[in-house]
């Protein structure tokens, strides 16, 4: 060995040395520490990576602007799951150790598996609008966070708006619906809710599955729907499956306004890749339209043009992108109220059960928030970790999207029995279910 | 120097034919279980076992029911993951249907299941060879992946699709589910594995895989000399897959908790196919390395720059991952296209004659 190689070799000893010292220096203060299992490569990633910057950035936004929340600074950390479940519960296993508040799978295929670890490992889990939709019924999942709806919300109101262009749901009968759907657990999960409001206001449901594997060749899923010759077109899709599906259906020129996707297949790029033909697309959304709110302003500011994230600006503003910031707003203000009811700045999985539980994310809090109608108050109870909040439906113009209703109301008087029935199966078929032992912060 | 077998003298016609007839193969296989079984679950954390050990044991395990029928029936399979997932589902399926019987028994008898699907899509093998062969596998491999899609009965009408494992005690130790301790699974997963591995190493030398080696090296050969095809192929399909069936119902029940039929998809077939073929076909000890390589390695890779401190992004480790680990198999295998387990044999060769080499 010589000198050259020993001092670097010295050098690089050092560094590594010093920044184990530095870590261990910041973790030393108050600090809440959120990781974030996102994906950024795969089949997925054309989806993932506007929810990972939206997440990123807000609680990055966060830290630049107050200095955390209540003091206390926010650690996070990304890790790579690919949407693929075994390498989600990896990164589960590998960040939970290290004082995890709440995860976001983004995948119900990960959220499933996370659903029996969480009253375990005391760490809830926040799949905010997706997984499973029986774990809003919060006696039996007391960990599990879907707020503001479920899948079978989404559904409902799917069924609701198709009913008012009718005229009113009575005239459904007879009409075909068809259902495309990501053949996994995410987009068989509306299913029991669909064909419950087809018997009911009878409507024929045609079901079209799409394998993962075979998202960007829908071809033949395509073909049928030209023989069907379906009234309306639901889809829940994610990923490639998204464009793909907008691209086909230009193809066999399927009416566009009649096609209506999931708030999953509401993305920006999804609708571009129709090109002029997929104006008219429309598809359920909760979050905000646009970036004309102050908050995202602030993202421009303190993250993106500091240079502290990978967001290319432009996405600003996205549907996905917008999606992740609500996200993490659920997070921080979740934190916040765990810091309140607590007393405590670095708070634990535990307290942060009780935030999200007691979370009332009223309009004036939006407005201080910076986000402004950016969307509709939630708030979670101890029964109903979804709460079936409102949805509107937003229409892409052929350049961006826009509003295209008010708020629809789910149909909680429908959804949620069904609900509660599915959690009571769900703890059966999973016995012994721990029973609900936490207490009720509200 | 280190692997000299001189002075040891045979004496006895047990001692000859023990599995290890070599002191230092003996030692360094104490050595091994002595860390898997004391040291490992000593010292280790939550992350190192359920991460890392678990599923490498399960894919060793895989790995090994793949090289009986390819590395040393010579019989080409992609249909390792659907196999593998046959036994998953039959596994669930028995421990819904007797929810008091003991699901390690459980777990190996969903090994049945699937040595008997093997062994009627292994009938093609008797009349189709090498790439014809893995093409009918591959037939397996899709339509029983969409018999866990499409057959609503496997997964007890579960609105999600995916199969969930409840809580199951074996002797008062919860060993599946979510309150499952990692160390009970590990050394639940060690059991059967090693079990497993031990059984395998006896009748791979015996007149069984004698027969199946035959099979693979001249099958007409074979024939000549008595050994018959179709119950020696068949046999092998059937070995394999109870063995495929049970890495996967281990794969499910004590390391995954659930599984969507995605977990059981020809990327999986691939996977356990590079591992075997990365050990070394026809190695019991190349099918660990293998599953070493392909699943330990990367997780390290994974995991390496946080602990180290660097700040990288997760989708950066990721894309660097998969270079870092494709060049990696091109080195190895065009540095030694028979695998690890070869590249072991050479190892030990030289360290036979080292320091003095001849």
């Amino acid at each position: 060995m010589n000198i050259k190689q020993l001092a670097l070799g010295t050098a690089v000893a050092i560094g590594v040395g010093l920044s184990g010292v530095m870590t261990t220096a910041v973790q030393a203060e108050d600090t809440n520490y959120v990781p974030l299992l996102t994906y950024r490569t795969g089949p997925y990633a054309g989806s993932g990576i506007h929810i990972a910057n939206g997440m990123h950035d807000y609680l990055k936004m966060l830290n630049e602007r107050d200095g955390g929340i209540g003091g206390a600074k926010l650690v996070t950390e990304e890790c790579e799951t690919g949407y693929n479940a075994q390498k989600g519960v990896e990164c589960y296993e590998a960040t939970k150790g290290k004082g995890a508040l709440v995860y976001n799978p983004y995948s119900t295929g990960i959220t499933l598996q996370l659903i029996p670890k969480a009253s375990v490992d005391k760490i809830p889990v926040l799949s905010m609008g997706y997984g499973l939709s029986a774990a809003a019924d919060g006696t039996v999942f007391p960990w599990i966070f879907n707020v503001p709806d479920t899948y079978w919300d989404g559904a409902s109101v799917v069924i609701k708006y198709i009913g008012e262009q009718e005229g009113g749901l009575e005239n459904l009968k007879g009409k075909k619906i068809g259902y495309i759907f990501l053949d996994a657990g995410y987009g068989r999960e509306p299913i029991p809710l669909l064909e419950q409001l087809s018997e009911k206001y009878g409507f024929e449901l045609m079901q079209y599955p799409v394998p993962g594997a075979e998202m960007q060749n829908q071809s033949s899923q395509w073909l049928n729907v030209r023989r069907d010759r379906p009234d309306y077109m639901v889809m829940w899709g994610w990923g490639a499956m998204n464009p793909t599906a907008i691209k086909e259906a230009v193809k066999i020129r399927f009416p566009m306004d009649k096609f209506i996707g999931v708030w999953w297949s509401a993305g920006d790029d999804d609708a571009a890749a129709g090109g002029e033909g997929a104006k008219g697309y429309k598809a359920m959304n909760f979050s905000g339209v646009g970036r004309e709110f102050a908050a995202l302003d602030d993202i421009q500011k303190y993250v993106v043009d500091a240079g502290l994230s990978s967001t290319d600006a432009e996405t600003i503003g996205s549907t996905l992108y917008n999606r992740g910031v609500l996200n993490s707003v659920i997070i921080t203000e979740a934190i916040r109220t765990a810091q309140e009811l607590t007393g405590k700045k670095a708070i634990t999985g535990a307290d942060m059960r009780m935030g999200l539980e007691a979370l009332d994310l009223d309009e004036a809090r939006l407005k201080e928030l910076g986000l402004a109608g950016f969307a509709h108050p939630m708030k979670v109870t101890c029964e109903d970790h979804a709460g079936s909040h409102p949805v509107f439906i937003q229409e892409w113009d052929g350049k961006q999207w826009r509003q295209a209703s008010g708020w629809i109301e789910p149909m909680t008087d429908l959804v949620r029995p069904l609900l509660e029935k599915a959690a009571a199966e769900y703890a059966e078929k999973n016995a012994p279910w721990p029973a609900r032992t936490e207490p009720c912060p509200n | 120097m280190f692997y000299r077998e001189a002075g040891q003298f045979k004496t006895s016609y047990k001692s000859d034919q023990a599995l290890m007839p070599i002191l230092q193969d003996r030692m360094g296989l104490a050595a091994i279980l002595m860390i898997a079984f004391v040291l490992i679950p000593a010292f280790a954390n939550d992350f190192f076992l359920t991460s890392i050990m678990i599923p490498f044991l399960v894919f060793s395990l895989a790995a090994i029911g793949l090289n009986v029928l390819t590395g040393y029936c010579g019989q080409l399979s992609l249909g390792t993951g659907a196999f593998m997932g046959v036994g998953a589902y039959a596994a669930y399926k028995l421990t819904t249907i007797f929810p008091d019987a003991n699901v390690i028994l459980m777990v190996l008898v969903s090994g049945v299941f699937s040595a008997a699907i093997g062994a009627v899509f292994g009938l093609p093998s008797l009349r189709i060879k090498g790439l014809y062969l893995a093409v009918t596998t591959l037939a397996a491999q899709f339509f029983l992946e969409w018999c866990f899609i499409r057959i609503p009965w496997l997964y007890n009408y579960n609105a999600s699709g995916a199969i969930e494992i409840p809580r199951r005690e074996v002797f008062g130790v919860i060993v599946t589910g979510a309150e499952a301790t990692p160390i009970a699974r590990y050394f639940v997963v060690l059991g059967i594995t090693v079990l497993i591995a031990f059984l395998m190493a006896n009748v791979l030398r015996g007149r069984i895989g004698r027969s199946w080696m035959m099979i693979r090296d001249m099958d007409i050969a074979a024939e000549l000399m008595g050994i018959r095809p179709l119950q020696t192929k068949l046999l092998a399909f059937a070995v394999s897959s109870f063995i495929c069936g049970v890495a996967g119902a281990m794969m499910v029940f004590f390391w995954l908790n659930a599984a969507e039929p995605s977990s059981y998809s020809i990327r999986l077939s691939f996977q356990i196919l590079f591992m075997v073929i990365l050990g070394g076909l026809g190695s019991l000890s190349g099918a660990f390395m293998g599953a070493a390589f392909i699943w330990i390695l990367p997780v390290i890779l994974k995991f390496v720059p946080g602990i180290l401190g660097f700040d990288i992004a997760a989708e950066t480790v990721e894309h660097a991952t998969f270079m870092i680990i494709g060049a990696l198999i091109i080195f190895f295998l065009i540095v030694e296209p028979h695998g690890f387990a070869r590249l072991w044999q050479i190892a030990k060769q030289k360290l036979r004659v080292w320091p003095f080499p001849y």
